[in-house]
This record gives structure tokens, C-alpha cells and sequence, in this order.
């Protein structure tokens, strides 16, 4: 589904993705984690688009295509999802109309009939089942004044509503309490297929209880410096990242 | 052009009609004014950012009586219920068969300013000309000395008006370069309610003409007036208005304020609060593209304790247009316990638009809580690939946004039909 090869990417003058080589094949979850500047949440923004990054090498192919060169909604058209680590306050638009706007969007792009109101709430209404939340929410301004986590619910109703085939989460368990986390997690397990992937950033072990991953990659300097099946997320929680950044020295 | 405007007032003044004594010296009064100061120099400092000479130094002369428009060539304009009082005053002239001009409860009286000057009434001598001061602008001058036609909104102690009065005002554009000077007197007596659009439309898109109002608002003790304040004149169009606003003790004005026509236009809004306990909102939006210039001075006096005032003026800019913002907070040393607010945010669509916002608040008083705020900027990076990365393409992003900046201020408008209706305009303009 996703090839990433010797990719490098510069946040501004700074070169941030220093080559990252990573295959994600459907029906699978692979963990990305790394101490803090690693690089892991521009790997996850560079994958969506995010016009702040500048990709200087490398390549990217999804589902057959040069990613990189799609902007960022030819991408969530395609089946791409970013669950944002700070998703972003849109006071004035209510979070009906722009999920309902998005999902739209998407389902012209593979030729679909658009919905219309009545018919986006009978798909809205399983969808907030996935993150056990009521319809008030939709008439709330998109993430207007949420809390932490429920900012981070609202990402995971996006992508319920949306159904990508490649997920990625950046840090969506930062700043969540133990029920939110579970809420969000719960979501992402009740999503999963075995025709989609999801890519989860995460700062700790803790989330990968909830959602356990197939494969963990170890990012330290804008580089995978190891990689591993479930229970290096667990040697990583006991050992701490100093040992990678050690390692990653080496190399 | 000042002596030009001289010549039509004599013409106009010996035209008669029936003109209340009274108002005779009013006119003559104004326009010895307008004739000793003239139009304002750009040097003046109340109109150093508009454009002014464009107005002064063009020549128009008063509309020909003959353009006939139908109820289809409105069908634009009009909105909420058919059954909501409506006046349509065309080019400076009453059409009453396309107004809607019902009986009102509680001797309420929704009629157009000359119809109701043709008997004697008490209420239009004691308000008419004495508030808004032709000292003040030339243009409020000019203005008065033309005073015949407008809209004359009254309703009675304790009466409530229960639909909104729509006052429309038609430019055909049927001839180049026309000008007219409509005049508006609205008084609410003691703890009476209403709610008064006040819109400017055009037949022709992109003509030169020129619009100069006034109106003066008269909010009695304990009254609620929603003054709603649609500015949609052709693009080629002069649009200049001056809504001066009394308030009486324990008084509720909010204004909301719509400007998108005119190639020049110019909206003073002065508010007086004349005793203690009283509520002020003021809402402005304005949507300007190509070379438009709009430019709003808001005013208001805080004479008097415990009274609160609040303001948002919202403006979205497009291509090389450019907009003023002037707002003007006086706070007298008597005026203790004043809470003022005041915000100005503009949001530049290119790189060509252009914005001078200046907040000006004169404050004699020390127990007051007073604030202001000015913000130009640009839609968020962020917030735009947001919006992409679920799959919304770029121009819709930007639409999306931009149509949320201007909800902000729409949203306060309190009667829904009014409301949904300004959401329209907006929407549909943002769509390009």
C-alpha cells in the first residue's frame, strides 16, 4: 500500500527526515515512536501534505501512486487521513457542515452521488457510535473550544466518517486522560480492515496497549534506527529512548 | 461641484410640495451651511483615507420622475414575509404600489416621510433635523437641505412592533449620474420595540451615481431597537450615510451594518447614550473587491454612568480594494462604571487590498474598563491545509473560512429571517 524510500524532508533550512525507508501493507499497523525532535510528526505531516515541509529526496508511492506529488486533498481523496497531534479550531463552521463537506468531497472523487442532509445523517449517526458521542456535537463550531480530548474524539469521527485506507495518527494519545484514551483507541480498533493500514505516532508505549501494532519502528535523528515486532515498544518503555539515541549515534 | 447643489436647492425649494413650515428654514438653514464650508478637503482629517474628491468634484443632478419598476425587478431585494411592512422608495420618489404599508397596532406608524409631513405632526417637528447636527458634515448639510423623502418609522409608548419594517431604497440607474438624498426619522417611544432594515439596492449593476442619507434614530426610555443596514449599491455607485442614534435611560440599540456596494462609500454611525443603564451593540461587515474603497466611522458618546457599549466590525478585502475603520469611543468623566468594547478584525484576500484601522477612545473617567483591538491578517496556513487534508479542495477551503470570519458578526443578528437573509448575501457574494 505505502513505500517510502530514503525519504528527506527540511522543515524551513533544517533538513528534519534524514532518509526513512518504511512498507506499510494493508491490513496492517505499524507504530512510529521516537523521543521528542525525532522527526516522527513531520514524517506523519510530510505524508499528508503539510505545506510547510519541503521534500528535498526520496520517494513516496501509495496504492501505486507518486503520493508526493498529490496535494493534500488529491491525497484524502485517495484514501490518505492525518489525525492531527493539534487539531485546528474553525470558529463559524459547524461541525456538520464540514464533515459533511469533506465526506462529499471525497465521494465526488471516486464518482459517487453526494449526500444530501438527510441521507449524511443516517451515515453520521453509526459514525458517532465509534467515538460514543450524541449528534449535539455536530452542531458545535469544528473543534471550537473543545477540550484535549475531545478534539482528539473529533479526529477519529473524521476518519470514521471518511474511511481512509492509510490512517495516520500523530500523538493522538497526548493529553488524553485514561477514558478518553481508551474512546479514541476503541474507535481506531473498530476501523480496522484487512484492506486498510494505519500508521500510529506516539511519543509513548502506553497508547500501543490499546492499539497493538504488527510492526514498531524506532525513528532517532530523522532516520528508523531499529525496528521490531510489538515488544520493542515494551523494551523502549523500560529502557527509555537513551539507548536509541545512542545507537543512532553509532550509526 | 458645491455651486451646482446651490442652483438644484433653488429649484427644489420653490418646487414646494407640502413642506411643513417649519422645515423651510431647516433646508434653508443646511444649505447656507453646505455653502459656506463645502465638500471636506482630503486634508480633512475625518476623511484623510476616503477618496472624497471623486464625490465633490463630479457633477449630479436629481433623477427624472419616470422610471417605473415592477415587483419582479425587486424580487431580489425583498425577503422574511410578504406581510412585513415595506416601503420602496425609487430614486428619491415613494412608489406606493410596490410598498406594503399595512395597518400597525398601538397607532404605530410605518409611512414614507413625505406622506406623513403632508398634516401636521408633533413628533416629526420635535425630532426631524434637531439630531443629527449639520455642523458636523457637509454631507449631513447637503443632506438636510434636500429633506423630502424617506422612510418615518414611529411606534408609541409600550407598543411593539411585531414584524420587522423593511425600508428600501431603489437607485434604477436609469439615467448616469444621479444623486439623492434620502432621509429616515425613526423614533420609539418609551419601552417600544421594532426592528428597521434599512437597504440600498441598485437595478444597474457598475452605474455612477450618488447616494447621500441620513437617518436619525430616536430609542426612548426603555426601548429595543435591531437596526439592520443593508449597503448593496451599484459598484460604480458614491454611497455616503450618516445614522445618528439617541438613546434614552435603560435603552437596548443594536446595529448591524452590511456594506459590499459602492465604488466609494462612507457609513458614520454616532451613538449618544443621553442617561444612565444603557445597552449599545454595533456590528458592522464589510466585503469589498476590485477598487472598492469602504470606509466606516463609528462614534459613540459615553455620557453618562453604567452604560455598556460593544463593538465588532468585521471586513473581508479582495483584489486592490481597500477599507477604513475609524471607531471613536468618548467616555466623559461622569461616565463611571462604563464598560466599552471595541474590535476591528480584517482579513485580506491579496496582497493588493489595503486596510487603515484606527481605534480612538477618549477616556475621562477612572472607574471604566475599556478595551480595544485591531487585527489585519490572512487565513491560516494551518487552518487551510486542515481543511485540505480532509479532502476539501483549496478553493473551497478558502470560501469555507472566509465564510466563517464574516459568520462571526452575522450571527448576531437577532431576528432569524433578518439573519438568514444577511447569510445569503454573504455566502453568495464570498462565492464570487
Amino acid at each position: 500500500m505505502l513505500e517510502i524510500r530514503g525519504l528527506r524532508a527540511n522543515a524551513g533550512d533544517k533538513e528534519i527526515l534524514r532518509g526513512i525507508d518504511l512498507t506499510v501493507n494493508a491490513g496492517e499497523v505499524h507504530a512510529v515512536m521516537g523521543p521528542n525532535g525525532s522527526g516522527k510528526s513531520t514524517l506523519a505531516q510530510v505524508l499528508a501534505g503539510h505545506p510547510a515541509y519541503e521534500v528535498t529526496g526520496g520517494t513516496v508511492t501509495y496504492m501505486g501512486q507518486d503520493l508526493l506529488d498529490l496535494e493534500p486533498e488529491e491525497r484524502a481523496q485517495a484514501g490518505v487521513f492525518l489525525a492531527f497531534q493539534y487539531p485546528v479550531e474553525i470558529p463559524g463552521v459547524s461541525n456538520a457542515y464540514f464533515l459533511r463537506a469533506a465526506y462529499n468531497e471525497i465521494r465526488k472523487a471516486k464518482g459517487l452521488e453526494e449526500a444530501d442532509p438527510m441521507d449524511f445523517l443516517d451515515v453520521l449517526e453509526e459514525k458517532l457510535k465509534v467515538v460514543e458521542w450524541g449528534p449535539e456535537i455536530m452542531s458545535r463550531a469544528v473543534n471550537s473550544g473543545f477540550s484535549g480530548g475531545e478534539k482528539k474524539r473529533n479526529e477519529i469521527l473524521q476518519m470514521a466518517v471518511l474511511e481512509p485506507l492509510l490512517a495516520v495518527l500523530d500523538e493522538t494519545d497526548s493529553g488524553l486522560d485514561i477514558d478518553a484514551l481508551r474512546i479514541v483507541a476503541g474507535g481506531v480498533n473498530r476501523l480496522r480492515r484487512p484492506d486498510n493500514a494505519a500508521i500510529v505516532v506516539t511519543h509513548y508505549q502506553r497508547l500501543l496497549n490499546y492499539i497493538v501494532p504488527d510492526y514498531v519502528h524506532v525513528l532517532s535523528g530523522g532516520r528508523i534506527v531499529k525496528s521490531g515486532g510489538k515488544e520493542l515498544a515494551l523494551e523502549l518503555e523500560a529502557r527509555g529512548y537513551d539507548w536509541i539515541e545512542d545507537l543512532a549515534g553509532v550509526a | 461641484m458645491t455651486q451646482a447643489y446651490l442652483g438644484q436647492f433653488e429649484t427644489f425649494a420653490a418646487d414646494g410640495g407640502s413642506v411643513p413650515e417649519w422645515l423651510q428654514p431647516v433646508r434653508r438653514g443646511a444649505i447656507d451651511r453646505f455653502a459656506q464650508v463645502g465638500f471636506p478637503s482630503p486634508r480633512d482629517e475625518e476623511w484623510r483615507f476616503t477618496p472624497v474628491n471623486a464625490i465633490a468634484q463630479a457633477e449630479f443632478v436629481p433623477p427624472a420622475s419616470t422610471a417605473r419598476i415592477t415587483r419582479e425587478d425587486l424580487a431580489p431585494f425583498i425577503f422574511g414575509h410578504p406581510a412585513w411592512p415595506l416601503l420602496v422608495i425609487v430614486d428619491g420618489r415613494l412608489d406606493q404600489s410596490l410598498s406594503v404599508l399595512p395597518a400597525l397596532q398601538g397607532g404605530a406608524r410605518v409611512t414614507s416621510l413625505s406622506q406623513a409631513m403632508a398634516a401636521p405632526d408633533e413628533t416629526i417637528a420635535r425630532h426631524l433635523g434637531h439630531h443629527a447636527p449639520v455642523g458636523e458634515s457637509p454631507f449631513t448639510a447637503l443632506n438636510t437641505a434636500f429633506i423630502r423623502e424617506g422612510a418615518y418609522v414611529h411606534v408609541p409608548a409600550g407598543v411593539e412592533l411585531a414584524d420587522p419594517v423593511h425600508v428600501l431604497f431603489v437607485a434604477t440607474g436609469e439615467t448616469e449620474g444621479t444623486v439623492t438624498h434620502p432621509r429616515n426619522l425613526i423614533v420609539l417611544e418609551r419601552a417600544a420595540r421594532a426592528s428597521v432594515i434599512e437597504s440600498y439596492v441598485t437595478l444597474s449593476p457598475g452605474r455612477r451615481y450618488f447616494t447621500n442619507a441620513v437617518t436619525e434614530v430616536v430609542s426612548g426610555e426603555g426601548a429595543w431597537t435591531e437596526h439592520t443596514r443593508i449597503q448593496r449599491e451599484s459598484e460604480g455607485a458614491y454611497h455616503v450615510g450618516l445614522t445618528h442614534v439617541e438613546q434614552a435611560a435603560n435603552s437596548h440599540y443594536r446595529s448591524f451594518t452590511l456594506a459590499m456596494g459602492g465604488a466609494i462609500s462612507r457609513h458614520n454611525l454616532h451613538v449618544r447614550l443621553n442617561a444612565p443603564n444603557i445597552e449599545t451593540l454595533m456590528y458592522g461587515l464589510y466585503l469589498t473587491r476590485g477598487e472598492q474603497v469602504v470606509d466606516n466611522h463609528t462614534a459613540i458618546y459615553h455620557d453618562n454612568p453604567n452604560c455598556n457599549s460593544w463593538e465588532v466590525y468585521k471586513g473581508v478585502l479582495d483584489d486592490r480594494s481597500r477599507a477604513v475603520f475609524n471607531g471613536k469611543v468618548f467616555v466623559r468623566p461622569e461616565a463611571q462604571k462604563t464598560d466599552a468594547k471595541q474590535t476591528n478584525r480584517n482579513l485580506l484576500l491579496s496582497d493588493g487590498a489595503r486596510v487603515d484601522t484606527k481605534p480612538q477612545l477618549e477616556i475621562f473617567a477612572d472607574d471604566v474598563k475599556c478595551t480595544h483591538g485591531a487585527t489585519v491578517g490572512r487565513l491560516d496556513d494551518v487552518a487551510l491545509f486542515y481543511l485540505r487534508s480532509r479532502g476539501i479542495n483549496a478553493t473551497m477551503a478558502q470560501r469555507l473560512l472566509t465564510y466563517a470570519f464574516a459568520a462571526e458578526v452575522v450571527e448576531e443578528v437577532a431576528l432569524e429571517p433578518v439573519r438568514t437573509e444577511l447569510e445569503r448575501l454573504v455566502r453568495e457574494r464570498l462565492a464570487g
